[in-house]
C-alpha cells in the first residue's frame, strides 16, 4: 500500500526499543558510562546517514520477519548482547506499544506527532553528544520534508498499511493491562469519550439547509458517548509541544517491564501464528536494510566489558528483562570482525569475508 | 430497535480498509454472500437464511508473475447488474472479476505498476455497478476505469477511462441500475473530498463536480438524486447531486467514517466509523419543496473495535452486518453481528447462530 510507511515504522519501533533499554539499564543500576555507551551506539546506528537514505526510499513495508532481522542487528550494534528469548520479549513490547499508539491516534496525521515524541526523547538521550545530535536533527528535517506535505487521506493510507502489519497481534503487556488500556484478551480499549480529534466536531448536531444556503433547522441527537471539543493541534516543527502523550516514554516512572507468556499461545490455535524469529538458513531475509545495519562498524571498546540482556525465567513464568554486565571477549571479537562499510572512527576492519556469512555467523552466536 | 444476534465466524480478521464488507442477497436460493478483506485474501461466506448452512471460500489477490511480492487487496464488492452479478476485487496490482459465488475468475485487468516503487502508491479502489452493463473501478491516480460487461461470458472490455479526479479514488456509488431513468446515476469520491457526478453511456458525461475541503471522503452513496458522503472528520453531508446544493450536514462520528450504506426502499442510512459506533438514520426526501430531512434513529457500539464495514442485508434495512479491524473473541475470530429489526408485526429476517 503506502510506500512511505517504513521510516515511521522503524523510527517509532526504534524509539520504543530505546525507552525499554533505558529503563532496564537504570533499573539494573548499570554504570552510567556503560549505559550511555549502549544508548549512544544504538542511536548512532539507527541514524546512520547511508542507512537512513535507504530507509527513506519509497518501498513496500518489510515482512515481519525481515523487520525483526533489522532490529536484531540494531540491538547488537553496541556492546550489548541479547539471547533469542530476550530479543523476542523486547520485540513484542516494542511492537505492541507502537500498535497501541497507531490505533489510539485520533487522526492519522497524529502518527507524525507520535514519531516526533519519539524523536524528541531520542534527542534528549544524546543531547551531550554533538555528533549524534546532528544526525538526529537531520532526521527531523527528513521527516518534516517527507511527511508534512501529505494529505489526511495519504496519512490514513499509511495508518492502514501499519495496521495490516500489526494485524492479529494481541500480546498482552502488563504495563498496558495495569493501566487498563488493554483487555485481558489482548484487545486495546477504545474509549467512546474524551477529546475529539483536531478538525472534528463533537458528534450530535444535524443541520438542514435551504437551497440558498441558509440554515433552516438544527437538531441534536444522542451520540452514545462522552466527548469534548478537540485540544489544540500539536506542533509539526523540529521543536514544539506535540500535545499528544502517545509516543512519550511510558517507562519513565520506574515499573517492571513484563510481557505475559501464558495465554497468548493458547489462543493461537485458530490463528496462524507467524514467528518473527529470524531463520538463520534464510539468506534472503537479509534484505538491504539488514545488510546495512549489520555492516556498521562498531567502535572497538576500550575494555572488554559487554552488556548482556537476557531473560531470567522465574517461578511465576513472567519474563523479566534483565541486563547484566559480563566480561565476554568472544562476543566482542565477533562484533568487531564484521566488515565495516560505515566507519565512525575511521578504522578499517581487516579481512574481506563475505558479509552474508559474517552476519549468519553472528546470528548463530545468539 | 435492533438487537444483536450471534456472529458468523470468518477465517481471519478484517483489515482496516474503507467499506470492508460486501453483501449480496440471493433471494431465489434463500442465501446471502458476504465478503471481508484480510490483507491479500478475500474471505467469502455463503450463509443460508435459516442460519443452518455456512460455506466458506478464500480468494487470493492475483500476481502477474510469481517473483513479485504479495499484492494487498484494497476492496472487494459485489456488482449487481440486471443480467448478472459479479464480485470485483481490487488490489495493488489490478482488478479481478469473479462470478458472484467466487468460483471462477472471469476477467483480470492489470494496473500499470512501476518496476521500483514510487512515492505515490499504486492501487485500485472504489467499485460500482452502473446502469445495465457497466462496472466502474477507481484508481489511485484519480482515474476511473469503465468496463463494459456483457450479459454473460468473459468478454469484458475496458470501454473508457474518466480522468477528472486528481487524487486517489476512495469510493463510488450508483443508483437506478436498469429500471428507472435518472439524471445522474454515478457519484465518485476522492481523497481530497471532491465528488464527481456522472451520467453513464457510451461516453460517460460529467454532470457536476462538488469540491471537497481537503478532507478525504471515504464512503459515498447515491439515493434519489442525493449524494450522501462520509468524511474523515466524522461528518456526513448530503448534497443534491446535479446542482451540488448542500442539503444537510451532520456531525455524525467522533472519528474517521469508514462505511455508509442506504436501504433504498425505506431510506434508512447506516454509518460506521473508527469510533466504534454504528448509527442508523432515516432520510426523507420531499421533492415538492426540494428538501431533505435527516432523523437519527439508533446507535450500536461495537466495544473496543474500529469498524471498517457496515451494510444492510436487505433493501428495507431489516438487518445489518458489521466488520471491525482485528476482531477476535475468546472462541476465535469473530466476523460480525447480524441485527434484525423487529417491526410492529414482528417480522424479522436475521441470520441465526452458526459456527464452523
Amino acid at each position: 500500500m503506502s510506500s512511505r510507511t517504513l521510516p515511521l515504522l522503524f523510527i517509532n519501533l526504534g524509539g520504543e526499543m530505546l525507552y525499554i533499554l533505558d529503563q532496564r539499564l537504570r533499573a539494573q543500576n548499570i554504570p552510567a558510562d556503560k549505559a550511555k555507551k549502549v544508548m549512544n551506539d544504538i542511536i548512532t546506528t539507527m541514524f546512520n546517514k547511508k542507512f537512513l537514505e535507504e530507509l527513506f526510499k519509497p518501498q513496500e513495508l518489510y515482512s515481519k520477519k525481515a523487520l525483526r532481522t533489522v532490529f536484531d542487528r540494531l540491538a547488537h550494534a553496541s556492546i550489548m548482547r541479547l539471547n533469542q528469548a530476550s530479543m523476542d520479549k523486547l520485540y513484542d513490547l516494542m511492537t505492541m506499544a507502537f500498535k497501541y499508539q497507531v490505533l489510539l491516534c485520533p487522526r492519522p496525521k497524529d502518527i507524525l506527532l507520535v514519531s516526533f515524541n519519539h524523536m524528541d526523547a531520542i534527542k534528549d538521550f544524546v543531547k551531550d553528544t554533538p555528533s549524534i545530535l546532528s544526525q538526529v536533527d537531520e532526521t527531523y528535517r527528513q521527516l518534516i520534508e517527507m511527511y508534512t506535505p501529505l494529505s489526511s487521506g495519504e496519512f490514513q493510507l499509511i495508518r492502514q498499511t501499519l495496521l495490516i502489519f500489526f494485524q492479529d497481534m494481541h500480546i498482552r503487556v502488563s504495563i498496558f493491562l495495569k493501566d487498563k488500556v488493554q483487555n485481558s484478551n489482548g484487545r486495546f480499549v477504545l474509549p467512546t469519550s474524551g477529546s475529539v480529534p483536531h478538525g472534528t466536531q463533537v458528534p450530535g448536531l444535524i443541520r438542514i439547509f435551504s437551497c440558498t444556503g441558509e440554515e433552516l433547522t438544527r437538531q441534536q441527537f444522542n451520540n452514545g458517548g462522552n466527548y469534548n471539543a478537540a485540544l489544540r493541534e500539536g506542533s509539526f516543527e523540529i521543536f514544539g509541544d506535540r500535545v499528544t502523550k502517545l509516543g512519550t516514554n511510558m517507562y519513565s516512572v520506574s515499573r517492571p517491564v513484563e510481557t505475559h507468556m501464558s495465554g497468548t499461545s493458547k489462543n493461537s490455535a485458530q490463528h496462524t501464528k507467524v514467528s518473527a524469529a529470524p531463520n538463520p538458513l534464510a539468506k534472503e531475509e537479509l534484505n538491504l536494510l539488514a545488510r546495512l545495519m549489520g555492516g556498521l562498524e562498531v567502535e572497538k571498546p576500550g575494555n572488554t566489558d559487554s552488556v548482556s540482556l537476557h531473560v531470567i525465567p522465574d517461578e511465576l513464568s513472567y519474563g523479566v528483562i534483565n541486563i547484566q554486565a559480563t566480561k565476554d571477549q568472544q562476543a566482542n571479537a565477533e562484533l568487531a570482525k564484521i566488515m565495516g562499510e560505515f566507519t565512525e572512527s575511521g578504522d578499517q576492519s581487516p579481512g574481506a569475508s563475505s558479509k552474508g556469512d559474517d552476519l549468519l555467523a553472528m546470528m548463530d552466536g545468539l | 430497535m435492533y438487537h444483536k444476534e450471534k456472529s458468523i465466524q470468518i477465517k481471519n480478521s478484517a483489515s482496516a480498509l474503507y467499506n470492508n464488507l460486501g453483501v449480496l442477497r440471493i433471494a431465489p436460493r434463500r442465501l446471502t454472500y458476504f465478503t471481508v478483506v484480510h490483507a491479500n485474501v478475500v474471505n467469502m461466506i455463503s450463509a443460508s437464511w435459516d442460519g443452518l448452512n455456512y460455506s466458506h471460500r478464500q480468494l487470493q489477490s492475483k500476481e502477474p508473475n510469481v517473483a513479485t511480492s504479495t499484492s494487498l487487496i484494497m476492496q472487494a464488492a459485489f456488482c449487481a447488474l440486471p443480467s448478472r452479478d459479479l464480485l470485483v476485487v481490487t488490489s495493488q496490482k489490478g482488478i479481478q472479476m469473479y462470478e458472484s459465488d467466487g468460483s471462477i475468475m472471469v476477467y483480470w485487468h492489470a494496473l500499470d505498476t512501476p518496476e521500483t516503487p514510487t512515492e505515490q502508491a499504486v492501487f485500485a479502489r472504489g467499485i460500482s455497478a452502473v446502469w445495465e452493463n457497466y462496472i466502474c473501478v477507481g484508481v489511485s491516480s484519480g482515474a476511473i476505469l469503465v468496463f463494459d460487461v456483457p450479459s454473460k461470458g468473459s468478454n469484458i472490455t475496458l470501454s473508457e477511462v474518466l480522468e477528472e479526479h486528481k487524487e486517489s479514488i476512495t469510493d463510488m456509488a450508483s443508483e437506478c441500475s436498469g429500471s428507472q431513468e435518472c439524471i445522474a446515476n454515478l457519484v465518485t469520491a476522492d481523497d481530497e473530498g471532491n465528488l464527481c457526478v456522472w451520467k453513464s453511456g457510451e461516453e460517460f458525461q460529467l454532470l457536476n463536480k462538488i469540491p471537497g475541503f481537503d478532507m478525504s471522503c471515504s464512503s459515498v452513496k447515491l439515493w434519489k438524486g442525493t449524494v450522501v458522503a462520509g468524511y474523515g472528520t466524522g461528518q456526513i453531508r448530503l448534497y443534491e447531486a446535479v446542482t451540488g446544493i448542500l442539503h444537510a450536514e451532520v456531525n455524525a462520528h467522533a472519528r474517521w467514517i469508514y462505511s455508509l450504506d442506504i436501504a433504498p426502499f425505506s431510506g434508512l442510512l447506516l454509518s460506521a466509523a473508527e469510533d466504534s459506533l454504528v448509527r442508523v438514520w432515516h432520510l426523507t426526501m420531499t421533492p415538492e419543496t426540494n428538501s431533505v430531512e435527516v432523523a437519527h434513529l439508533h446507535n450500536e457500539c461495537v466495544t473496543d473495535t474500529q469498524i471498517c464495514g457496515a451494510k444492510f442485508c436487505d433493501g428495507d434495512g431489516y438487518a445489518f452486518a458489521v466488520t471491525g479491524y482485528d476482531l477476535t473473541d475468546p472462541l476465535g475470530p469473530v466476523g460480525w453481528e447480524m441485527e434484525p429489526l423487529l417491526t410492529s408485526c414482528g417480522y424479522s429476517i436475521g441470520l441465526g447462530s452458526g459456527t464452523l
